[in-house]
């Protein structure tokens, strides 16, 4: 969280909203551990990761209707598996993103 | 205070918390958060029956600085429940105000560690010197570090000199530090262990010590060495992180 808690604190300062995704399960090998996190905020910046790259864009557009909807979603992210979004880790692992609007 | 309040108050205080999320189960909870302390104290909750289930995971994560989810069962139905514990970023104290000292301070905090800088001597340990570090402190090492030492702890002693180092070093030694390591040479290092032999040091607290300090990578330069030693340093602590999940393998679903 230390890592994308200035970039929140400098969007909140501007009165944008924040979307904040987090890895929460890893299966197999993933380039970033249960835990790590990207922030998205309303004016379409952004800041950590959840990947390496691979999904990152994806998770940004998701972040961008959490904070249109204001309803968190868990999104699953795998080589085998076919998103909506056409993306998948070169690394051959799966994981799940859990992306939420920060109150 | 909302939950975001409580971890970015958390984090700033360098306090441990378990923040929970309802991550799969009936779409009104999903979303849903507790916030949870080490002795169980919480903020949240949506259900008598979950909250006790929680706060008594949180606890167990927060223990082992474990994150990770759980599946849970409750009248409603099946629940996911994603545990985060957050829990103050681990300590490099480095003793010896030098050239090294200086490039390693600013690589720890590229990795997010906090570092405090240790040494008596005001000319070396400035804050122009070293804009980064957490915290400046001007005392003897064998004076302070027994206080700032916990099992989160690195310890990498840069000094050069023996008046200094040794008894850094004999502290590191009797701590629970998970990393002490001591700048100099083969030659040096091999004096310096047999100092430490004739003051009493024990062969078992020896073996902890890293010295020549750092991985072999050839480092040169000053930020080479304090690459190198960092290097070493997360090498030791993923080590510990096995040796760990091995003796307890996750109760938590993969």
């Amino acid at each position: 969280m230390w890592e994308v808690l200035e970039a929140i604190e400098r969007w909140k300062g501007r009165g944008e909203r924040v979307a904040l995704a987090t890895v929460v399960k890893v299966i197999g090998s993933a380039p970033r551990d249960v835990g790590a996190k990207m922030a998205v905020s309303s004016g379409g910046e952004m800041a950590g990761s959840v990947s390496g790259g691979c999904v990152e864009g994806a998770v940004f557009e998701i972040a961008q209707e959490v904070l249109r909807t204001g309803r968190p979603r868990l999104v699953r992210f795998g080589i085998s598996d076919e998103t909506a979004w056409d993306v998948g880790l070169a690394c051959g692992g799966t994981i799940e993103v859990f992306v939420e609007p920060l109150p | 205070m909302n939950w975001f309040d409580w971890v970015r108050e958390a984090i700033r205080k360098e306090e441990p918390l378990a923040v929970a999320t309802v991550i799969r189960g009936p779409e009104a909870w999903l979303g849903a958060k507790w916030i949870i302390d080490p002795t169980g104290d919480g903020w949240g909750g949506i259900h008598p029956e979950l909250d006790a289930q929680i706060r008594e995971l949180a606890q167990r994560y927060l223990a082992i600085g474990h994150s990770g989810t759980a599946s849970l069962s409750t009248l409603e139905g099946e629940v996911e429940v994603y545990i985060e514990a957050y829990v103050p970023a681990p300590l490099l104290i480095i003793v010896g105000g030098t050239h090294i000292g200086i490039a390693l301070a600013s690589i720890a905090k590229i990795l997010g560690w906090r570092v405090y800088l240790v040494d008596p001597r005001r000319t070396f340990a400035t804050p122009e010197r070293f804009p980064h570090v957490d915290r400046l402190i001007h005392a003897w090492p064998d004076e302070v570090l027994p206080d700032l030492i916990t099992s989160r702890t690195a310890v990498a002693v840069l000094t050069h000199d023996p008046k200094l180092d040794d008894p850094a070093v004999i502290a590191a030694l009797q701590s629970p530090a998970f990393y002490v390591g001591a700048l100099g040479s083969r030659k040096t290092s091999a004096r310096r262990r047999e100092r430490l032999r004739r003051k009493g040091i024990s062969e078992e607290a020896l073996a902890r010590l890293h010295g020549p300090i750092g991985l072999d990578i050839g480092a040169r330069t000053p930020e080479e060495i304090a690459l190198s030693i960092m290097a070493e340093i997360i090498a030791e602590q993923s080590r510990l992180r096995q040796v760990v999940q091995a003796a307890a393998p996750e109760e938590a679903s993969p």
